[in-house]
This record gives C-alpha cells, sequence and structure tokens, in this order.
C-alpha cells in the first residue's frame, strides 16, 4: 500500500513537473485521475511478474559520493576513447574478460553491470548469475576493471556491507 | 555574471558537439561491431550530456531546464541497457561474427 | 551559435547514417540508428531554443523514449521474428 502510494506521488509530481499546469482544477484532476490507472497498470503488471523490493540500498554518504565519481569516471574515460579515435594508428586492444561482482542483490550487480556499460570503452555482454563478462576496447579499460575500484565502491552502496 | 554563463554555456555547447563529430568518427573508423559500439557510447554519454547542459544553462532556472534536466537522466539510464541489449543479441546470434580480440589481452576467451 | 550546434549535430548525423548504410551486419544497423535517434533528440531540443519555443523539450523527451523502446522492440523481432511471446524458443534465463 506504502508502495503503491509513493508511486502515486511520483507520478503526479511527474506529471505537475511536465505539464507546467498548477492553477487548472479539471486539469489537475484528469491528472490524478491518469496516475490512478498508471498505478492500477502498475498493480497488475506486479502480480504477474513481480520485482525485487527495491529500496535494498543504503541511503548514505556512499551514494552520495558514488554518482559524483562515476562521472568522474565517465568523463575521463571518454577522453581516452575520444584520443585513441583520433590517433591515426587506432591503438586499441580488444579484450573480453569474465569478472566475480562481490555485490550479494540482484540490484547491486545490475548498478555494477550498467555503469561499466555507462563508461565508454567497457561494455558488460552478459550478467548471469555470478559473474560478469565484458567486453573492453583497450589492454588498460580491462585490467582496471580486473582491479575491482568499481566493483568495491558499488558493493559499498549495499545495505550490510562495509 | 550574465556573459560568464552565457561563455560557459558556448564552451558546453561545443564540447558537446566536439564529442559527438569524434564518436561519429569512430563509428566509421572502428573495425568490427563490438568497438563500434564504444564509439556509439561517446554521443550517448559526453555528447549529449554536453549539449544538455549547454541548453540548461541557456535556459536558467525554468521548467525547460527541468524537462532537459529529465531528457539526460532518462538517456544516461536507457543508453546502457539498449546497449547491453545490442551486444547480447549480437553475441548469441550464431551468424554475427565473433569480435576480434587482441592477442595477448588478460584471461581472453578464445 | 545554435545554429553552429545544429550543423554539428546534423554532421554527426550523417557519419552515424553512413555506418547504417555501410554497416556489414545487421546489429552495426541498429546501432547507428540508436544513435542516430539519440542525436535526432539532440536536435529538436537545439532546434527548440533556435526558434524559442519550448513545447519542443516534450517532443525531444517523447522522441527519447520511444527511440529507446523502438530499439528494443527491432531487438526482439530479429532476436525471435515475434513482437510477443517468443513462443517458439525454450525458455532460456536472462534473454533480453
Amino acid at each position: 500500500m506504502l508502495h503503491a502510494l509513493s508511486l502515486w506521488l511520483f507520478c503526479l509530481g511527474l506529471w505537475l513537473l511536465l505539464s507546467g499546469l498548477f492553477d487548472n482544477p479539471l486539469l489537475l484532476s484528469f491528472g490524478a485521475l491518469s496516475c490512478t490507472l498508471v498505478v492500477f497498470v502498475a498493480w497488475r503488471v506486479e502480480q504477474v511478474d513481480p520485482e525485487e523490493q527495491p529500496l535494498r540500498l543504503r541511503f548514505g554518504p556512499q551514494l552520495i559520493l558514488y554518482w559524483p565519481w562515476l562521472l568522474r569516471q565517465v568523463v575521463l574515460a571518454n577522453i581516452d576513447v575520444a584520443r585513441r579515435i583520433l590517433d591515426p594508428k587506432l591503438p586499441i586492444s580488444p579484450a573480453l574478460i569474465q569478472l566475480k561482482p562481490s555485490q550479494r542483490s540482484e540490484l547491486g550487480r545490475v548498478i555494477y553491470a550498467n555503469s561499466i556499460t555507462l563508461t565508454p570503452g567497457t561494455v558488460t555482454t552478459s550478467l548471469s548469475g555470478d559473474s560478469l563478462e565484458v567486453h573492453a576496447l583497450t589492454r588498460e579499460g580491462a585490467d582496471a576493471l580486473l582491479a575491482g575500484g568499481m566493483d568495491r565502491r558499488v558493493a559499498g552502496l549495499e545495505r550490510g556491507n562495509p | 555574471m550574465a556573459w560568464l554563463i552565457d561563455g560557459l554555456s558556448w564552451l558546453a555547447l561545443l564540447g558537446g558537439v566536439f564529442f559527438m563529430i569524434v564518436g561519429g568518427v569512430g563509428l566509421l573508423r572502428m573495425p568490427d561491431f563490438y568497438t563500434r559500439l564504444h564509439a556509439a557510447s561517446i554521443t550517448d554519454t559526453l555528447g549529449a550530456g554536453l549539449i544538455l547542459l549547454g541548453l540548461m544553462l541557456q535556459g536558467g532556472w525554468t521548467l525547460v531546464s527541468a524537462k532537459l534536466l529529465l531528457i539526460l537522466l532518462f538517456l544516461w539510464f536507457t543508453s546502457p541497457t539498449a546497449t547491453h541489449a545490442l551486444v547480447k543479441a549480437a553475441l548469441s546470434d550464431p551468424e554475427n561474427p565473433r569480435p576480434l580480440l587482441h592477442e595477448d589481452a588478460p584471461s581472453s576467451k578464445s | 551559435m545554435f545554429a553552429a550546434a545544429a550543423f554539428g549535430i546534423l554532421a554527426c548525423m550523417v557519419l552515424a547514417m553512413a555506418r547504417a548504410l555501410l554497416g556489414p551486419t545487421v546489429y552495426d544497423r541498429i546501432m547507428a540508428v540508436n544513435a542516430f535517434g539519440t542525436k535526432t533528440v539532440l536536435i529538436i531540443a537545439v532546434l527548440g531554443f533556435m526558434s524559442g519555443r519550448p513545447d519542443f523539450m516534450d517532443i525531444a523527451l517523447v522522441y527519447a523514449l520511444i527511440n529507446f523502446i523502438g530499439t528494443i522492440a527491432v531487438l526482439k523481432f530479429i532476436r525471435y521474428g515475434d513482437m510477443g511471446w517468443p513462443r517458439n524458443v525454450p525458455d532460456e534465463p536472462g534473454d533480453l
């Protein structure tokens, strides 16, 4: 019930943000009605295809510090890949590597895999069970992932991990 | 103050266009499909990010900037998903060529 | 200046279109069309600022949504030959 209510409030906030209408009662009630419809459809879908409880992450300094860190990594990787593309010799050394993620929850592994794919130069090719396959554009990128800095940071987001 | 924000926004727009064109050139220069994906992800992350940041600086604190931020967040959440679906489909297709690998790559699978 | 940005994005769209026409495999073409869609979202946003019509941002947002869903739908169609549930393929965990 709390889940449905928070989804409804989220949808209403999004509707207000996108429509920009705050003073027309008829349109506001239509917006509230459409949010209710969305919550109903989401409830129906949830019965067919249940989702893991989403709020398994610890809200703390780690979560706030993770995004700027990821943004910095993305910018650095962008500059590196752009330099390699503009180099006339095209200095790439593609590699396919296996990783063992240390996150325990599914959500943690998905955040890890998405972070890898968002960073240019590395793409997650498969995520099954507790192993992760990554295609890297360069050997340096593959070595940086094997060193496991990002893995430790994402594992630190999970509840109960140090 | 206004000229500073204006200058920053032009700088962000020009940087975004630069990264986009680099990504486009990479899309044509890279030798096989799997390496081209990395070039495409440049345009999706920093190219789109810098252009939308430049537009947000032009928009100021308005509803338009909030929408631009929403577009940016949406692109950054969906582009890894689309890339992953693409590479997974390509790898599971037996007729698609395997990725070219560098010979002395670390713990590579043949 | 917005015009310069729009021209840059258009040049990049030409490069992506060239890859879509050249691409040896069908996945190259899907990737190029996906990149083309991302650039379309950006050019709609820039054109909205250029012509002073902020309503274009809504169109850009919807285009971003359709681009993602379209890519996934085309991939699914190529994998299964069917937009619905994959009836003729045995269950494989972790597909698409």
